[in-house]
């Protein structure tokens, strides 16, 4: 199944401010709905969205319940230097995905 | 008394007139996809593949389309290979009669007839995932070509029958589905922009579901709203109106997957 789809600019000059654009599968259920018979359905969201560029962290974010299914995260980093950066998702349930794309700085 | 009876004359007519503009095929020069009538965010998720939630749909339609399935022990790749040229402009002539009874599918039920004839695999529901994801990869391929629903005497009555449901009226509310789509498009109801409805981009990624969904889906939507009772997904009386709705939309473009508010 498809887990995450991530923009990364594939080169960049250093120095240059990139954008990344992520995308992650999940339902996001908010843990306030109920069934139609009245029982509530359990929380279950992604809680945590970290990147890691060559493994020192650039960017993260905490995900709470009113954010939608498939939450879209961008935000933009410095290219540094040519190496892989690392997406990860933590959430409820033992959600755990990863994902990364490598940048070649020139 | 004589004049009277003109005057009631006159009435009669305007409303005959009144009548017959009403119950005339929108004209192809003043349609337009819902797709205009979004916001710039929304339209800008339906315009970058990685920024549309579809996109995992499609994915998994890729997937399933390679994947082994049924006692054939068979693939859709392995008749149909590369789905970027065997597929392309599948979409855009659905719904079509099926070549050995006749009858009117749409393509989701054209991709279950598959499954089950030559796959010899159990149909999916409809709705599922795995039928949402095929439907929306299938239909990926023709993004961008020409509606086509062509009209054959055969199909002539499936035609005509889907334009006689859109004009209906029918629930609690005793409305029509042209009196929203065709009379009162760009119109709001309630904080939405009432869409002309045209069939350009199934299965929608649609915002208010917070997923991938079908035409027919949608349609049970409208019904219910109606407080009509709504068609079973798949029922013919769901494929006539498809049928009808994407002739309405003849030559208007895929875009499949798209998204909607």
């Amino acid at each position: 199944m498809a887990n995450a789809l991530i923009t990364v600019p594939k080169t960049a000059k250093r120095g240059e401010v990139i954008e990344i654009k992520t995308l992650v599968s999940h339902t996001m259920e908010t843990g306030y709905r109920r069934t139609e018979l009245g029982v509530p359905i359990p929380r279950d969201i992604a809680r945590l969205f970290t990147c890691t560029y060559n493994g020192v962290e650039v960017f993260s974010a905490e995900l709470h319940p009113a954010i939608s299914a498939n939450p879209y995260i961008s935000f933009f980093t410095v290219a540094t230097e040519s190496g892989t950066i690392a997406f990860h998702w933590r959430g409820d349930n033992g959600f755990a995905v990863s994902s990364s794309a490598t940048i070649t700085v020139t | 008394m004589r004049w009277l009876l003109f005057a009631a004359g006159l009435l009669a007519t305007a409303l005959q007139a009144a009548g017959q503009v009403a119950a005339q095929d929108m004209a192809p020069e003043s349609r337009r996809s819902g797709y205009e009538q979004m916001g710039r965010e929304t339209r800008a998720m339906q315009d970058e593949d990685n920024a549309n939630p579809a996109t995992l749909w499609v994915l998994d339609g890729e997937a399933a389309w390679k994947r082994k399935a049924g006692t054939a022990n068979r693939a859709c790749a392995d008749c149909h290979g590369d789905a970027a040229t065997t597929m392309k402009g599948v979409a855009a002539r659905h719904p079509a009669p099926d070549a050995k009874t006749g009858k009117l599918v749409n393509l989701e039920q054209r991709i279950n007839a598959c499954r089950v004839e030559q796959q010899q695999a159990k149909p999916l529901a409809y709705e599922s995932r795995e039928l949402l994801a095929l439907t929306a990869y299938v239909g990926r391929q023709s993004r961008g070509m020409p509606i086509e629903a062509s009209v054959t005497p055969a199909t002539r009555p499936a035609l005509d029958a889907g334009r006689a449901l859109f004009r209906r009226k029918v629930g609690q509310i005793d409305l029509s589905c042209a009196q929203c789509h065709d009379e009162n498009w760009g119109a709001h109801l309630a904080g939405n922009v009432i869409p002309q409805a045209h069939p350009t981009g199934y299965p929608i990624y649609r915002l208010e579901w917070q997923g991938l969904g079908s035409l027919h889906r949608r349609l049970r939507n409208c019904m219910s709203g109606m407080r009509a009772e709504p068609y079973e997904p798949g029922s013919k009386e769901y494929v006539e109106l498809e049928y009808y709705l994407m002739w309405r939309a003849r030559g208007m473009k895929v875009e499949t997957p798209a998204v909607r508010p």
